[in-house]
C-alpha cells in the first residue's frame, strides 16, 4: 500500500536549513493500523503529510497504491487525496460556517456528487458516528469528541482506502480519546489502513505497529509479539498511574 | 460552466458571511454612486448651460446698420450705414456662410384677425432665417424663395399671436391683417429654445415693398461653419471689411456696423464645459480607484481570512481551480449584485433631482414670461459609461481576488491548517 525509501525532507527557513528527515525507509500493507510515535521535532508529523501528499520531499521515491507520488500537480494529488485518503487533524478542522453533515458532505462535492445525495451519504456516515441529532448543528455547538466523530466521518464518506490521523487525540480528555481509538479500530476492522501521529503511549499501545521516529531517522519498529509486551507494559504502567 | 452546485455552495459562503458581503458590496456600490452623482451633476451644469444657448443656432453671427462713430476717409463722423439687398447678395456667397437672411424692421404692427387684435412685431426675413434662429414650425411651413421672388404676402405667425387671434381655429390660408394690409396665413411657428412667441415672419421683399423700404434692410443674421474661435472671427472681419469698403466706414466701428460672434461665445463656453468635464472625470476615476482599492484590499483579507478553509478544502481533495474558482465567482458575483444597487441608487437620485429641478424650471418659465431660467437641467448619466464603470470595478475585485487566491490555492495545505 504505501512503500517509501530513504525520504529526505529539510525545511528551509532564511539562510537556516533544518534537515527534518534524513533518509526513512517504510512498508506499509493495505488493512494494517500502524501509529508513528517520536518526540517533539523528530519528524512524525512531516512524514505523515508527506505521506498523505499535503507536502512534498527533497530525496527517495514514495510508492502510493503502486503510484510514484513525486513532483505531483497540485491537480493530481487534490484527486488523489480524494479518492485515496481521508485525513483526521488534532484541531479537527471542520469549517467554521457550515454544519455538520455539509462538513461531512464536502469531500463528495470534490467528486461531484449532488447536493441532495452526498447530503443523504453524510447523514448516514454522522448516524454511524452517533451523531444523527447534531446533523444540523454548527462545529461551535459541538464538543470537541463530537467535532473529532463529525471529522472522522468526514474523513470516511469518500470511502477512502487509507485514514490518516495527525494526533486525532490531542485535544480530547482520555476517555474521550478513547473512545475516538475505538471508532479507528472499527473502521480498521473494515480493512482501511490507518496511520496516525501520536506521542501518547497507551493511544499508540492500540494500535498494531508503532514505529518510532528519532531524530530524522526510524529508531524501532514494534510490532506482533513484541508489542504485546510493550501493550502489558504500557497498560501495568496506566493502571499504576 | 453554469455549474448550480458551485453557485449553491457559493451563495451558501455568502449567507454565512454577511459582514464581508456587506464590505465588499458597499465600498462597490458606494463608488459606482458618487461616479453617477458626479458624472450627473457635470452633465447636467453642461446641459443647464448649453440649454441657456442653444436657443439661437450656435454657429449664429448677426450684423446691424447704425451710425459712424470715426471718420472715414474725409466723411465725418455720424452718418447713418444703411444696408441693403446687394450686402445681403454679397454676404450669401462669401465662403464660410451657411445660411443668410436679412432683415427689414416694421414698427407698430397691429395684427387683426375678425375681431381680435394685437401689436406683435412683424419681422422680415429670407427663408433661411429659419436656420439661422431654430425656428420650429408647428403647422403649414415657413416662408419660402417663391414668397420673397414674386413678393407674396405671407405671413408664418408666432405661436402666441396665433393663440390670441384664432383661438385654435384652423389659421392657415385665412388673412390677417397688418397694419390693415391683409397677409395670408402659410404657417404657425414658434422660436427656437425659447417660451415667448410673438414674432410673425413676412417675406423681406414683401415688407420692404409694401412697407416703402425700397431695398434697404436693417440688419444680417447669418450662420457660419467656422469651428474655431479663429475662423469665427475671420469671417466677421471679412464681412466687416466687405461693408466697410462698400459703405465707406471704418471696419472697426462698431458703432457703424454691430455685430455680435455667438461661435465665439459658444466656444469660450465649450472650453469651460471641457475643463468642467476634464475636473469630473478626475474625481470620477479618483473614486473608481478608491472603489477598486477597497475590493482589492477586501479580497486580500477575504483570501487571507479564508486560508485555512481552503487549506481544509485542498485537504480533502479541492483542485486549485475549484479553489480559485470560488474565490472569485464570489466576488464577482458580490460586485456585480453591488454595482448594479449603486447604478440603480445613482440613477435614481439623479432622475429625483432632474424631477425637482424641471418642477422649479416649469415655475420659473411661469413668472419669467415664459424664459426658464436654470443652470442645470437633465443631469443624466451616459448608460454605457456607468456599465464601463461597473465593469471596470468588477474586473478590478476580480483581479484584486485573483492573485491572492491563486497564491493560497497554491500553498501546501499544511502551511494553511498549522495555524490556530
Amino acid at each position: 500500500m504505501i512503500r517509501i525509501n530513504n525520504i529526505h525532507k529539510s525545511y528551509v527557513t532564511g539562510s537556516n536549513s533544518l534537515h527534518v528527515l534524513k533518509g526513512i525507509d517504510l512498508e506499509i500493507e493495505q488493512g494494517e493500523f500502524v501509529s508513528i510515535m517520536g518526540s517533539s521535532g523528530s519528524g512524525k508529523s512531516t512524514l505523515l503529510n508527506i505521506l498523505g501528499i499535503l507536502d512534498n520531499y527533497d530525496e527517495g521515491s514514495y510508492y502510493l497504491d503502486g503510484a510514484l507520488v513525486k513532483d505531483m500537480s497540485e491537480k493530481k494529488a487534490a484527486k488523489l487525496r480524494n479518492e485515496l485518503i481521508g485525513f483526521v487533524f488534532q484541531s479537527f478542522n471542520l469549517i467554521s460556517f457550515k454544519n455538520a453533515m455539509e462538513n461531512v458532505a464536502l469531500p463528495l462535492y470534490y467528486q461531484g456528487v449532488s447536493r441532495k445525495k452526498r447530503n443523504k451519504i453524510a447523514l448516514q456516515y454522522l448516524d454511524k458516528m452517533g451523531l444523527l441529532e447534531w446533523a444540523e448543528h454548527m462545529p461551535n455547538e459541538l464538543s470537541g469528541g463530537q467535532k473529532q466523530r463529525v471529522a472522522i466521518a468526514r474523513s470516511l464518506i469518500s470511502k477512502p482506502k487509507i485514514i490518516f490521523a495527525d494526533e486525532p487525540t490531542g485535544a480530547l480528555d482520555t476517555s474521550t480519546s478513547y473512545e475516538v481509538m475505538e471508532i479507528l479500530k472499527e473502521i480498521n476492522a473494515e480493512g482501511i489502513t490507518i496511520i496516525l501521529v501520536t506521542h501518547e503511549h497507551d493511544i499508540a499501545a492500540m494500535t498494531d505497529k508503532i514505529i518510532r521516529l528519532n531524530d530524522g531517522v526510524i529508531a524501532e519498529i514494534i510490532k506482533n509479539g513484541d508489542l504485546k509486551e510493550w501493550q502489558n507494559q504500557f497498560s501495568k504502567e496506566l493502571q499504576t498511574a | 460552466m453554469f455549474d448550480i452546485d458551485k453557485w449553491q455552495e457559493i451563495l451558501a459562503t455568502i449567507r454565512k458571511n454577511k459582514m464581508r458581503t456587506f464590505l465588499t458590496g458597499f465600498s462597490v456600490a458606494w463608488g459606482i454612486f458618487m461616479l453617477m452623482i458626479l458624472l450627473g451633476s457635470g452633465n447636467g451644469l453642461s446641459n443647464g448651460v448649453a440649454q441657456n444657448f442653444m436657443r439661437d443656432a450656435i454657429n449664429g453671427m448677426w450684423f446691424w446698420s447704425g451710425e459712424t462713430s470715426i471718420p472715414y476717409q474725409g466723411l465725418k463722423e455720424g452718418r447713418q450705414i444703411r444696408l441693403d439687398n446687394d450686402d445681403y447678395e454679397l454676404i450669401k456667397d462669401l465662403p464660410g456662410i451657411e445660411y443668410t437672411s436679412g432683415r427689414y424692421y416694421l414698427r407698430g404692427n397691429t395684427f387683426s384677425y375678425g375681431s381680435e387684435y394685437g401689436e406683435y412685431t412683424a419681422i422680415t426675413c429670407h427663408p433661411e432665417l429659419k436656420e439661422v434662429e431654430s425656428i420650429e414650425i408647428i403647422a403649414g411651413r415657413f416662408i419660402n424663395q417663391l414668397d420673397i421672388n414674386e413678393t407674396r404676402k405671407s405671413v408664418v405667425l408666432g405661436k402666441d399671436i396665433y393663440d390670441a387671434l384664432f383661438k385654435k381655429a384652423d389659421a392657415i390660408g385665412e388673412y390677417v391683417r397688418i397694419n390693415n394690409i391683409p397677409f395670408k396665413v402659410v404657417g404657425v411657428c414658434k422660436e427656437g429654445g425659447g417660451t415667448r412667441h410673438r414674432n410673425a415672419y413676412v417675406p423681406v421683399s414683401t415688407g420692404q415693398k409694401v412697407f416703402n423700404g425700397g431695398n434697404r434692410l436693417h440688419s444680417f443674421a447669418l450662420t457660419i461653419n467656422a469651428t474655431t474661435i479663429e475662423g469665427s472671427n475671420a469671417i466677421e472681419e471679412e464681412i466687416r471689411e466687405l461693408l466697410g469698403r462698400n459703405h465707406k466706414f471704418e471696419a472697426s466701428d462698431r458703432s457703424a456696423l454691430g455685430s455680435y460672434n455667438k461661435v465665439e461665445d459658444f466656444l469660450e463656453f465649450l472650453k469651460i464645459f471641457t475643463a468642467i468635464d476634464i475636473f469630473i472625470w478626475i474625481i470620477g476615476i479618483g473614486t473608481l480607484i478608491a472603489g477598486v482599492v477597497g475590493v482589492s484590499n477586501i479580497m486580500l483579507i477575504v483570501v487571507k481570512e479564508r486560508t485555512k478553509e481552503i487549506g481544509i478544502r485542498k485537504a480533502i481533495g479541492a483542485s486549485p481551480g475549484s479553489v480559485i474558482s470560488l474565490v472569485l465567482l464570489e466576488s464577482v458575483l458580490i460586485t456585480t449584485i453591488a454595482g448594479y444597487i449603486g447604478l440603480v441608487l445613482g440613477a435614481g437620485l439623479m432622475e429625483g433631482i432632474n424631477f425637482i429641478v424641471e418642477q422649479q424650471y416649469a415655475a420659473s418659465a411661469a413668472t419669467n414670461s415664459g424664459n426658464g431660467e436654470t443652470l442645470f437641467r437633465n443631469p443624466t448619466v451616459d448608460i454605457n459609461i456607468a456599465i464601463a464603470a461597473t465593469t471596470l470595478l468588477i474586473v478590478a475585485g476580480a483581479i484584486a481576488g485573483y492573485i491572492p487566491a491563486k497564491r493560497a490555492a497554491r500553498i501546501k495545505p499544511i502551511e494553511a491548517l498549522r495555524d490556530e
